[in-house]
C-alpha cells in the first residue's frame, strides 16, 4: 500500500486551490492601449477617452492585435447573442409574465419575415381572450425583439417601477404579458381583444457593438384600423448608460397617465399638448 | 420573345421580362418577402435560362417600371447610346455574358457596349454569372474620376476615413480622423455621418475637417453625409464642402423617400461646381446597397439586384466621384446571412462598373444578421481582387454611431498590403512625407494618431 503523507497532502491541495485562482483570466473590458511608443502619450489617453471608438489599439503588422481583435469579437458575439438567445424561463416566473407567442415560427422566419412578428399565434388569441384582464386603462407588454439581453437587464427594475408609478396615480392595469418574437404592431392586436385605453410594449433594440442592452417602450392610444406609425409614442435608449431603467419606469407612467388625460399619442398627443 | 422552356420534362411558363429577372436572381430574403423570387431550385433554373435566351431588344422594349411613371427609368433611357444599342440589340443576354467574359474583350468595349445597355440589361447579364465570372469581368474595368485627387488608377486603392461619433463631438471626430490618416486611410474622402442633422452642425464639422486638411496639407476630399437638402443649405451659407453626398434608389417612389429627385440632384451638382471647394469635375459621392426598395416598401414588384443596377443607370446622370455599394447594413430581411452578402457585393462591383461608374464596397454586417467578421473580410478580399476603387475605414470595425459593422483601418491596409496596391498617387506623396509611409508599405510611425499632436 502507497503511503500518503498528510503534510504533502494539504501542501498540494492548497497550491492547487491558490493555483485555481490564479489561473481564472480576467479579460478586460475596457479598450487598451495597443501603440507602444506613442508620440505623445498624454495625447493619447486623452483622444481615447473622448470617444468610444476603437482608436490607440495598435498593429500586428496591419491586423489587430490578439488583444483588440478578442474584445472586437466578444463584443460581436454578445450582441448577436442577445438577438439569438431566447428569454430565461426563470426570469418570466420571477416576474408572473404569462408568455405569449406570435405567428414566427422560429428566429429565422421572425427575422426574414417582418409580418409573422406582427400578429398573435391562434393558441395566443385564445388565451388573452379568455385569461386577460379587460377594459383597463393600460396593458403592458414585454417582448424580447431584437434583443433577449436588453430584456434581462432592463425588465426587473423597469417593470416594478413602471407598476407602482401607475398604482400611485389610480391608473387600473391588465396583467402584463410576455410576447416571444413581437414586433411593434402587434400592439394593435392585443389592444383591440383586451380593450384597454393605451398600449404600451417594451422591446429590445437591434444591438451595437457598444451595448446590446438597449430598450426602448412604445405605447398607442386606441389604435385601430386608420392607425398611421406616427401615432405611436417611442421612448428609446433605456439602458445603464442611457435612460437608466428605474427612472424610464417612473418616467413612463408619467407619460401614460398624460396619454390617457389627452386621449391621444405620437405626433397627435405632441400638438395637443403643446395647446 | 419566349417566356417558357422545359427542363427534366417540366414545363416552366413566365409572365413577363420582370418576372423572369426576379425568379432567375440568386436567393435573396429580400424577394423572397416580396414574393418576387423563385419558389424552388430548379424554377430559378428555368428563369435563368429563358433569361439567357431573351434579346436585349427584349429588355429595351419591356422596362420593369414604365418610362411615364419612373423618373428613373427615363434618366435610363434617355441616357443611354442609341447607336451602341442599335449594334447590340439582337445579342441574347447569353451571349452578352460570353463576349464579356471572352479574353479578347477588354475595358476599351466593355466601356463601349456600357453605353448601350440599360440597367435591366446589366441586371440580366448577372444573373448568368458565377462568382469568379463577376470577379474576372469586374477586373477588366477600373474607371476613374477626379475631385480634388484622381481615384481608380490601376495599382491604387482609396478609403474614405469614416469618424463618427455617437454625439458628433468634434474632438472624438478628430481623434478617429488621425487615427485613420496614421493608417492610410482618407485619401477617397474625410467623410462623417452626422447624428444631428441641422445645418449648423453640419456647417460646424465641414469647418473642422477643411481646416484640418489645410494645416497638414492633406491631399483629399471632405464631406458630412447629412441629407442633400441640408448640404446645400450649409453650402450656399458658405460652409467648405469638397464632396456632395447622397443616398439613392432604383425607383423613383423609393427616392422620393428619401427625398431626393433628378431636379434637386441637379440642383445639387450645379450649387457644387460653382461654390463648392474641389477642383472637379466629380463633385458627387452617392451610396447604394441591395434592399433599400425593399424596406421602403417600394420595389413596384421588381426584385432587389435589378433595381440596385437601376440605381447605377440613375447615379451615372451625375458623373459621381464615388458610388459606394453599402449591402448588408438593413438586416435579414433583405440579405440573410454572409453568403446573400458576398454575393450581393460581387454583383454590384460589376454592375456598377459596366454602368461605367467609379465603384467602391462597403462590404457590412448587422448584428441580427446571420454574419460575421470572417464573412465580411472574405467580401472585402474578393471585391479587392475584382478591382474596386476605394472601402470604408472604420475605427476597429465598429462604427460606434451608426451600429453595425465596416471595413477598419486594418483591413483597409490589409487589401493594399495583399495585393501591392498604393494610396492615391498624391495622397502617398503626403504619406511619405509625414514619415508614416515608405516604398508603398507602413513604417514605424504608422497608427500613431499621436503624430499629429
Amino acid at each position: 500500500m502507497k503511503q500518503i503523507n498528510l503534510d504533502d497532502l494539504v501542501q498540494r491541495v492548497l497550491e492547487e486551490l491558490t493555483r485555481k485562482d490564479q489561473d481564472v483570466i480576467q479579460f478586460p473590458e475596457q479598450k487598451q492601449r495597443g501603440v507602444e511608443k506613442p508620440n505623445n502619450p498624454e495625447a493619447l489617453e486623452r483622444a481615447m477617452n473622448r470617444t468610444p471608438a476603437r482608436i490607440g489599439i495598435g498593429r500586428a503588422g496591419t491586423r489587430m492585435k490578439t488583444g483588440s481583435y478578442l474584445q472586437f469579437r466578444i463584443d460581436q458575439a454578445a450582441a448577436h447573442d442577445a438577438v439569438m438567445k431566447t428569454i430565461s424561463p426563470t426570469l418570466l416566473e420571477t416576474l408572473q409574465l404569462p408568455a405569449l407567442h406570435t405567428k414566427a415560427t422560429d428566429m429565422s422566419d421572425y427575422l426574414m419575415n417582418l409580418d409573422s412578428g406582427r400578429v398573435l399565434s391562434d393558441e395566443s388569441v385564445r388565451w388573452l381572450e379568455q385569461n386577460a384582464d379587460k377594459g383597463k386603462d393600460v396593458q403592458i407588454i414585454i417582448s424580447d425583439g431584437l434583443s433577449t439581453s436588453a430584456c434581462e437587464a432592463t425588465i426587473p427594475d423597469l417593470l416594478p417601477a413602471l407598476l407602482q408609478g401607475l398604482a400611485m396615480r389610480n391608473i387600473s392595469v391588465g396583467k402584463p404579458v410576455f410576447i416571444h418574437r413581437g414586433r411593434v404592431w402587434v400592439q394593435d392586436q392585443v389592444a383591440s381583444i383586451v380593450n384597454c385605453k393605451v398600449i404600451i410594449s417594451l422591446i429590445g433594440e437591434r444591438p451595437g457593438l457598444a451595448t446590446a442592452e438597449s430598450l426602448s417602450a412604445y405605447m398607442i392610444y386606441k389604435p385601430d384600423a386608420n392607425t398611421v406609425e406616427s401615432d405611436r409614442t417611442v421612448i428609446s435608449n433605456i439602458h445603464r448608460g442611457g435612460t437608466l431603467p428605474i427612472e424610464a419606469g417612473a418616467y413612463l407612467a408619467e407619460l401614460l397617465e398624460d396619454i390617457l388625460k389627452y386621449q391621444a399619442s405620437g405626433v397627435k398627443y405632441m400638438q395637443l399638448r403643446a395647446k | 420573345m419566349k417566356l417558357a422552356c422545359v427542363i427534366r420534362k417540366q414545363t416552366y411558363q413566365f409572365g413577363s421580362v420582370r418576372e423572369v429577372l426576379a425568379k432567375a436572381s440568386e436567393e435573396k430574403s429580400g424577394d423572397r418577402m416580396s414574393r418576387l423570387a423563385a419558389d424552388s431550385a430548379l424554377e430559378r433554373m428555368a428563369a435563368k435560362v429563358v433569361l439567357s435566351e431573351m434579346r436585349l431588344s427584349d429588355i429595351y422594349e419591356n422596362p420593369v417600371i414604365p418610362y411615364e411613371k419612373d423618373e428613373v427609368t427615363r434618366i435610363i433611357y434617355d441616357d443611354m447610346n442609341l447607336s451602341v444599342y442599335e449594334e447590340i440589340k439582337n445579342w441574347t443576354v447569353g451571349e452578352l455574358r460570353d463576349y464579356i467574359l471572352s479574353f479578347s474583350t477588354g475595358m476599351p468595349e466593355l466601356t463601349r457596349i456600357g453605353r448601350g445597355l440599360t440597367s435591366e440589361m446589366i441586371a440580366a447579364t448577372a444573373k448568368l454569372m458565377s462568382s469568379i465570372d463577376l470577379v474576372m469581368a469586374s477586373q477588366k474595368m477600373r474607371h476613374q474620376a477626379y475631385c480634388n485627387t484622381l481615384i481608380g488608377e490601376p495599382g491604387r486603392l482609396a478609403f474614405r476615413c469614416q469618424p463618427n461619433h455617437p454625439i458628433d463631438d468634434p474632438e472624438g471626430i478628430l481623434a478617429s480622423i488621425k487615427e485613420g490618416l496614421s493608417y492610410g486611410s482618407g485619401d477617397a474622402v474625410i467623410g462623417i455621418n452626422p447624428n444631428n442633422d441641422s445645418v449648423e452642425s453640419v456647417t460646424k464639422l465641414l469647418k473642422m475637417t477643411h481646416d484640418f486638411m489645410q494645416h497638414w496639407q492633406i491631399p483629399t476630399q471632405n464631406c458630412v453625409l447629412a441629407h442633400i437638402t441640408t448640404q446645400m443649405q450649409a453650402l450656399r451659407g458658405g460652409a467648405p464642402i469638397s464632396l456632395m453626398f447622397q443616398s439613392l434608389a432604383g425607383s423613383q417612389r423609393a427616392n422620393d423617400a428619401f427625398g431626393v429627385s433628378k431636379e434637386i440632384l441637379d440642383e445639387a451638382m450645379e450649387l457644387m461646381l460653382r461654390k463648392g471647394t474641389a477642383t472637379g469635375p466629380n463633385v458627387m459621392y452617392f451610396e447604394t446597397g441591395q434592399g433599400s426598395e425593399v424596406s421602403l416598401e417600394s420595389h413596384e414588384g421588381v426584385d432587389m439586384q435589378t433595381l440596385e443596377a437601376r440605381t447605377y443607370g440613375f447615379c451615372r446622370h451625375w458623373k459621381p466621384f464615388m458610388v459606394n455599394n453599402v449591402s448588408g447594413f438593413i438586416g435579414p430581411e433583405t440579405l440573410y446571412d454572409g453568403r446573400q452578402m458576398i454575393r450581393a457585393d460581387l454583383e454590384d462591383l460589376f454592375m456598377g462598373k459596366l454602368h461605367g461608374l467609379p465603384m467602391g464596397i462597403a462590404p457590412t454586417y448587422t448584428n441580427h444578421m446571420h454574419a460575421d467578421q470572417n464573412d465580411q473580410e472574405i467580401a472585402g478580399m474578393l471585391t479587392t481582387l475584382a478591382g474596386a476603387n476605394f472601402y470604408m475605414g472604420v475605427p476597429g470595425g465598429d462604427d460606434v454611431m451608426l451600429s453595425y459593422q465596416d471595413t477598419s483601418f486594418h483591413d483597409d491596409a490589409s487589401y493594399r498590403e495583399l495585393l501591392g496596391m498604393r494610396p492615391l498617387r498624391e495622397f502617398e506623396k503626403w504619406l511619405e512625407k509625414m514619415g508614416i509611409m515608405e516604398n508603398g508599405r507602413l513604417t514605424e510611425r504608422a497608427g500613431d494618431l499621436t503624430i499629429f499632436d
